[in-house]
């Protein structure tokens, strides 16, 4: 009962946020992230300088008034760097999540759907299971040159198979549902069961899905440039700060720490969102979990 | 019993057969010419044939697989580019680093871990179990390395309790052994323990439902015990589950760990041959890890039976 009352009375909340009602960590969550995505997109705006620009004057300078986090041993400005290093984050992460739910729908559907594809597929996504994720990524963007778009797909390929294993099951689960048996039995065309009747039951647990995909893809993408094998050097990620910082850790702790905050703060964020997602929209799986 | 454990065995051959693929195409897919890249800005002509004639890459493509597969048969991964040593030998020299981090910080993880997820369960709903998810929620979301960085600077830098990096064996000492591996193994468990101890409360609040539960209770069990003997022990099928699938996130982790900790294991190895794109090590190690992976997974299956009489396949 209390569980409809709310349902009912959160309705009345416009928009998004409704998906939230009722889950104050989740709220937090989404707060942090929409501050990091601002953050982003208005970098220029945000007192910070050239996060690229060497100023040798004022290397490894502690954390002042003047530089709010510090200066890295270039002297560049870590405050700005780490501001800017969000867009390098969301990028990542957003398109990796949006590409791997893309090919993982259609991959899935088609499994799900053709008995006959369904034990070939599965068993390459099982292999691709098999190969750790990071060293996967690593291994195809050291071979293919680094750049964000390269990061991207190296961290996407690895991701694939568990999105394909979750729209399967759906798939597989609603396929033997009435309504479309009755809708094969009057010859319905297959493209249009699978757009009309198979593929919005996939897109719940799919939103769930791309938050942690999402996070998942951040995690990687840090991992990769912390190891040398990301985003170019050039760029200002926070995988890539701490990296470069590591030397210097003992003397300025800072250039390694704060962008580690950063990076740590957004991905939780992406979780503890995906968490709140997960009980409002699949709460059959919220329930196991 | 032997018949589930050879079926299950075969079953696991095509997958096999998908990863050594695509870690054969992982090669052959960069674009530009790898002899070329291997032999660097300055090589002559010969250099690169030399080098292409000692990849097999003047051989025909599906010949090269099925060469490859055969001596991979024979425990045959290749010589490394740069060291002129077998893949297995140096796999060899390095394995104890790795073995030993991931041993520590599994065993550690499950004590921790069950226990925390099986009280969390049993107090669902209070502080102890929100606590406790929001714990979980916070070790999946902080990267390996930024919290070994964390560990580093607060118990080495500025406690000066443990060492800053390195590694020493057991047979160096168990006190030295213990020194140099806790911090790496615990940053590390981080993530791990986040894991189990989220599928432990899952499993163990389910299995706390079921009505041999409020039999144990209705006939006066304690509590501990209802918890312990009845409860933790059905719900077991998942955590182990779950600590199989983690042996992947797990190699990964090792990965880094080992780089932030300067640990000479399989991950710097691996990292270090990515970076001088020493193609057979790259191969030989992906491949190592993928079979680890995959034969974990196959004993837990074979766990299972053990743990649950209901399942039978």
């Amino acid at each position: 009962m209390t569980d409809q009352t709310t349902s009912a009375g959160s309705r009345r909340l416009s928009g998004p946020w409704s998906l939230l009602a009722g889950h104050p960590i989740g709220i937090v969550g989404a707060i942090v992230l929409i501050v990091v995505v601002l953050a982003a997109v208005l970098a220029p705006l945000l007192w910070t300088s050239d996060p690229i620009a060497l100023n040798p004057v004022n290397r490894l300078k502690h954390p002042s008034e003047l530089f709010w986090l510090g200066t890295d041993m270039y002297g560049r400005d870590v405050w700005s760097r780490v501001v800017y290093g969000a867009r390098v984050s969301l990028t990542v992460g957003v398109s990796a999540a949006a590409l791997s739910v893309v090919l993982g729908l259609v991959i899935g559907m088609v499994a799900g759907y053709f008995r006959w594809l369904d034990g070939v597929v599965m068993r390459v996504m099982d292999g691709l299971m098999a190969i750790p994720g990071i060293l996967l990524a690593i291994a195809l963007v050291s071979l293919s040159g680094a750049s964000i778009v390269t990061v991207i797909i190296a961290i996407t390929i690895p991701e694939i198979p568990r999105v394909v294993r979750l729209v399967r099951s759906v798939v597989l689960s609603v396929r033997e549902e009435p309504y479309v048996e009755a809708a094969i039995s009057v010859a319905t065309p297959v493209t249009k069961i699978l757009r009309k009747h198979i593929l919005p039951n996939t897109i719940p647990p799919l939103i769930v899905q791309a938050t942690y995909v999402c996070a998942s893809a951040m995690l990687t993408e840090s991992f990769l440039s912390f190891l040398g094998a990301g985003t170019p050097p050039e760029v200002p990620s926070w995988g890539n700060m701490m990296a470069e910082g590591r030397l210097f850790f003992p003397l300025a702790p800072w250039i390694v720490l704060f962008p580690g905050v950063a990076l740590a703060m957004t991905i939780l964020a992406v979780n503890v969102l995906g968490d709140a997602l997960r009980d409002k929209l699949d709460p059959k799986l919220a329930r196991r979990l | 019993m032997w018949m589930f454990i050879g079926r299950r065995a075969v079953a696991t051959i095509p997958v096999m057969l998908v990863v050594a693929f695509v870690v054969f195409m992982i090669l052959r897919l960069s674009p530009g010419d790898p002899a070329t890249v291997i032999a660097g800005d300055y090589a002559s002509p010969a250099d690169i044939a030399r080098i292409r004639a000692q990849l097999g890459l003047d051989q025909p493509i599906a010949l090269q697989f099925i060469n490859w597969i055969g001596r991979l048969l024979r425990g045959d991964l290749g010589i490394s580019i740069f060291s002129n040593l077998p893949v297995t030998t140096l796999i060899g020299q390095r394995l104890e680093p790795t073995f030993m981090l991931s041993l520590v910080t599994v065993v550690f993880s499950v004590l921790v871990a069950v226990p925390l997820g099986a009280v969390a369960a049993w107090k669902s709903g209070t502080w102890v179990d929100r606590s406790v998810m929001v714990f979980a929620v916070a070790g999946f979301s902080v990267p390996v390395f930024v919290l070994g960085y964390f560990m580093v600077w607060g118990f080495s830098l500025e406690l000066k309790w443990l060492p800053v990096q390195g590694y020493k064996s057991p047979s160096d000492g168990l006190w030295l052994f213990f020194r140099h591996i806790a911090l790496p193994a615990g940053a590390l468990s981080a993530f791990y323990i986040a894991l189990v101890a989220r599928i432990t409360r899952a499993s163990v609040l389910e299995v706390l439902e079921e009505d041999y539960i409020r039999t144990a209770r209705a006939k006066g069990q304690i509590e501990s015990k209802v918890l312990l003997v009845h409860a933790l022990r059905n719900a077991s099928v998942p955590i182990v589950t779950v600590i199989g699938l983690g042996i992947a996130a797990l190699i990964g982790g090792v990965v880094i760990t080992e780089s932030v900790f300067n640990i000479p294991g399989l991950g710097r190895l691996v990292v270090d041959a990515i970076l001088k794109r020493d193609y057979p090590i790259i191969q030989g190690l992906i491949l190592f890890f993928s079979l680890l992976y995959i034969v974990l997974n196959l004993l837990i299956d074979i766990a299972y039976t053990m743990l649950d009489p209901r399942i039978r396949y």
